[in-house]
């Protein structure tokens, strides 16, 4: 994989079973995206976005073709191997924010630095961190059926990018927020994008969110259709 | 971590306070029914040890063939010496001396002529002996209504229902007409000292109570006694103590040509016991397992809805990193926590509502007063609280617990992430 190679899928194909035959999601993809890049993928309903940013996921497998993430190939992950991906080098967020409710905005960002054993104090500092990045530092002790949507998410950014992921793979994150908090979601992104070199990888069709990608790489029936760069 | 988790299971009351309410409430019922039904059953075989079977009883042979018809003309003799063999023989057993017998209560008016009369059912057993534990055996004191115990020769008692149907106060002289063991007629007086009530229907409707040496000499009975009744150290009847002491007494006594000899049986082979001595012994097992099924579908669809509903959760929490098995020990972690936790609760009511129970009774005569089987139902039912029922309620309330979300957690495994991930989605 070249230096700054960070996923790579060759001839990717998935296939689901749909009763006796099947429903082929991704049809031969050839894909490459590099360190720090702000990219999105962009198709209708049904155009293999989302089963493709859950296999780079490590979520799932690729039925045919070679899907390499970080310099492992998905397809050979064990369950253990993938939940250890997952837990140190990748992020998500999601259209429906999908943070635990019964636990405050503090406790949800510093979860996954649980999973990764890291000590108190470091671990405080960390949250912090994370919290002033989407600024909700005031926030920390009110629990998500207490906030409004456009809260929520930040503190889902905040929970992907607390343990400073290589990747974070964004499924429709604006779906459910309206066009202020949208804009206000989307310019935290590209600020931490600028700041900590993350790479992001959205699945949308969202006009707001594609205004902001700086590669935008179109599916269609399973099918890479455009890959195109922003020229700044 | 750990932390993490349990501040999770205590906020989200679904995942504890409601499945905690289920298994407490479940064991609650277990441990209730259970010393419930323990009491009813081992009062029903201890009360009819008490007035007729004992916990082993030896009889001739002939009398026990004819145990139905109270034979006295086919009573043991010289009981003296066997009793003093007996003892010898076997003594962690206490054993005592019994005449049963039938015959008609006459009381006389002032004139010598009948005033009222009734047919009675009597026991003859040691009242005047000051070693003697019959009266206690028997709750006589506790049972007394009216007057006192005997505390002479020529005293009897009588059920205060009997007393009040022949119109007889303590005090008042009764005769008993019988028939001796020779098949002579019986005439004998006695002096009512007091009214018992035994909270048995059938004993309550007519029974007299009369010291042995009395009922000996009213049915030229001299050193013969009907049965030689044992009841066990423990106070409990036990099967696995009482087989061996009849082998040992065949072994002594056992003569096939004779059918005077004396022969021993147990309690549950008198008066139709058998089924409700094993009912006893496997209730407590019964229940517990009819129990566990019934909680293990509830738990396991409580823990199903409440695993499907939790779906979310785990899907975010898997793809946060962590691992399947991981979740899934923490969910069995948790539900640990939450059977231990409502099975004290559970523990604590059912022992609670067992010991009012215990205390207080509930009083059945209503439906026994009909009541014709051989074995003695009391009229008050209690529980009774005994060492298992501490620890009874854990097997359902922790193992069906752990059963149902172990069972629910399996979807877990089976799903893939990424399924677990749509399901999170919609």
């Amino acid at each position: 994989m070249e230096d700054n190679l960070i996923i790579k899928t060759e001839k990717l194909t998935k296939r689901f079973p749909m009763g006796k035959s099947e429903f082929t999601a991704l049809k031969g993809i050839d894909l490459s995206l590099g360190t720090g890049e702000f990219a999105g993928l962009i198709g209708p309903s049904g155009s293999g976005k989302t089963t493709l940013l859950n296999i780079v996921g490590s979520l799932d497998t690729p039925s045919e073709g070679k899907v390499i993430v970080l310099d492992r190939s998905i397809g050979n992950l064990t369950a253990k191997e993938a939940a250890r991906l997952r837990k140190e080098k990748l992020g998500f967020i999601f259209q429906n924010y999908n943070l635990l409710a019964v636990h405050t905005v503090y406790e949800n960002v510093e979860f996954p630095l649980l999973l990764l054993h890291i000590a108190g104090t470091e671990r405080k500092r960390m949250v912090l961190d994370a919290l002033e990045w989407v600024g909700l530092t005031d926030k920390i002790k009110q629990k998500p059926p207490q906030l409004s949507g456009g809260e929520c998410q930040r503190v889902a950014i905040a929970r992907a990018m607390v343990k400073k992921p290589s990747i974070v793979l964004a499924d429709e994150p604006t779906a459910n927020l309206d066009a202020a908090n949208s804009h206000n979601i989307l310019q935290t992104m590209v600020k931490l994008n600028k700041e900590l070199k993350t790479t992001f990888l959205f699945a949308t069709h969202d006009e707001k969110v594609i205004s902001y990608l700086k590669r935008k790489i179109y599916l269609l029936d399973g099918k890479l259709d455009k890959d195109e760069t922003v020229s700044n | 971590m750990i932390r993490f988790l349990l501040k999770g299971l205590i906020r989200d009351r679904s995942r504890s306070l409601l499945p905690m309410i289920i298994v407490a409430i479940g064991v609650m019922l277990t441990v209730f029914v259970r010393g419930y039904i323990n009491g009813i059953m081992v009062d029903m075989i201890e009360q009819t040890a008490r007035f007729s079977t004992g916990h082993v009883k030896v009889m001739t042979r002939a009398y026990e063939e004819n145990m139905d018809q109270v034979p006295n003309d086919l009573a043991m003799l010289e009981i003296s010496a066997l009793t003093g063999d007996l003892r010898q023989s076997f003594p962690d057993i206490e054993w005592v001396s019994r005449i049963k017998f039938g015959g008609l209560i006459d009381v006389p008016d002032e004139n010598g002529e009948t005033r009222s009369q009734g047919p009675a059912m009597g026991i003859g057993l040691d009242l005047l002996s000051d070693h003697s534990e019959e009266s206690e055996r028997l709750n006589l004191d506790k049972s007394l209504i009216r007057g006192s115990l005997p505390e002479t020769s020529g005293e009897v008692l009588l059920s205060e229902d009997f007393s009040q149907k022949l119109e007889v106060d303590p005090g008042e002289v009764i005769t008993l007409i019988g028939s001796t063991m020779n098949g002579g007629m019986a005439i004998y007086n006695f002096t009512v000292s007091g009214t018992v009530r035994f909270g048995n229907t059938g004993m309550d409707r007519g029974t007299v109570i009369a010291d042995l040496h009395d009922v000996q000499r009213a049915l030229d009975m001299d050193d013969a006694a009907g049965e030689i009744i044992g009841f066990f150290s423990s106070g409990f009847y036990d099967d696995e103590i009482a087989d061996p002491v009849i082998t040992r007494f065949e072994a002594q006594y056992h003569d096939e040509e004779d059918e005077y000899a004396p022969v021993m049986v147990r309690l549950r082979d008198q008066e139709g016991l058998s089924l409700y001595v094993d009912m006893t012994n496997f209730m407590g097992t019964i229940i517990i397992l009819v129990f566990m099924v019934a909680m293990s579908l509830v738990l396991w669809n409580a823990g199903l809805l409440g695993g499907l509903r939790r779906y979310g959760e785990i899907g975010i929490r898997l793809a946060i990193g962590e691992e399947k098995g991981h979740v899934y020990r923490s969910m069995i972690n948790e539900s640990i926590i939450v059977g231990v936790a409502g099975t004290i609760i559970g523990t604590a009511c059912g022992l609670g509502l067992s010991w009012l129970m215990q205390t207080h009774g509930l009083d059945i005569s209503e439906f026994t007063k009909n009541a014709t089987t051989g074995i003695m139902m009391p009229n008050i039912v209690r529980a009774r609280i005994t060492p298992p029922d501490f620890f009874i309620g854990f097997i359902p309330g922790v193992l069906s617990t752990l059963a149902g979300t172990m069972l629910s957690g399996i979807g877990i495994y089976k799903r893939k992430t990424a399924q677990l991930f749509k399901e999170l989605e919609a």
